[in-house]
């Protein structure tokens, strides 16, 4: 079931893959775990971006550059923005009672036991050989005639949902003028 | 063209997102800043979002991808307007420490 990595004769594929994931689990831990907010974002912009690198691994061209685009383009500079209009940089974050901290990792090492069991021991478990059709499925070209033919609907319903966040935080952010 | 999991296999992206998706769970329970928190649920949504694409390879199909088109619309749109909100709060009450928003506690 588990198999132990042969280190020795690893591909270049391997390695890369290796480094990859330390790099995203290490840097999404730090960012859990750093006390400054603005390392905790630069430490996720990092995650991200080895995020986008394991899209690259899998050949997903354009799922790679829309989530450097989208989560380090977009997200992170609106979550940076944030954290420097509240000026956060220097927190003083109370100290959590020990029954808390206890019970997060607790439940972080039940979750994954649980979830790598079920995903495990679940049915369509590879064994050893993947199928290779040959046909391409993952460049723009197919992805664009599918997104706007089979999902046409939920297409649009996303662009009505970003719509409506964008309304929705402009109206939230708005100053609200005093009562006279 | 040969295919990917061949070299990697699907099990090791399995790991690899399962502990991502339990960083960002232990990240929602062990921080009290409102911000860390979203970052940790940006976290989640990105292992499941690596879970989706390592799954669209194994099935040579592209129907995960578009997939995690939406769920990266649905992230962006849950940022900005939790990020309002939390905006907002802190204007309000002057601090984003979940643990003190509790007026609405019984």
């Amino acid at each position: 079931m588990i198999t132990i990595p042969d280190i020795a004769n690893a591909t270049a594929i391997q390695i890369i893959f290796s480094v990859l994931s330390i790099v995203t689990l290490a840097t999404a831990f730090l960012t859990i775990y750093s006390k400054k907010p603005m390392h905790n974002a630069i430490y996720l912009v990092i995650c991200f971006a080895s995020i986008s690198g394991h899209y690259l691994l899998l050949n997903a061209q354009f799922l790679a550059f829309v989530n450097l685009i989208v989560y380090i383009g977009a997200i992170m500079i609106l979550m940076l923005f944030t954290i420097m209009l509240m000026n956060l940089n220097n927190e003083d974050e109370v100290h959590k009672p020990r029954i808390t901290r206890l019970g997060a990792i607790v439940l972080f090492c039940l979750m994954c036991l649980v979830l790598i069991a079920i995903f495990m021991n679940s049915k369509p478990i590879a064994d050893g050989s993947y199928e290779v059709t040959g046909e391409d499925y993952q460049s723009i070209n197919v992805l664009g005639k599918l997104l706007l033919n089979e999902y046409m609907v939920p297409f649009e319903f996303a662009s009505v949902l970003l719509l409506v966040a964008m309304i929705g935080a402009v109206l939230l952010s708005k100053k609200e003028k005093l009562e006279k | 063209m040969d295919n990917i999991l061949n070299q990697i296999g699907i099990e090791n992206y399995i790991f690899l997102s399962v502990i991502l998706f339990c960083i960002g769970v232990f990240g929602v329970l062990y921080r009290r800043n409102a911000i860390v928190v979203f970052m940790s649920i940006e976290i989640m949504l990105n292992a499941i979002n690596l879970l989706f694409a390592a799954f669209s390879t194994y099935h040579q199909d592209a129907q995960g991808q578009i997939f995690v088109f939406f769920s990266m619309a649905v992230a962006a749109a849950e940022v900005a307007v939790g990020l309002a909100i939390l905006v907002s709060i802190f204007r309000n009450m002057h601090t984003i420490d979940v643990g003190k928003l509790k007026n609405l506690k019984g």
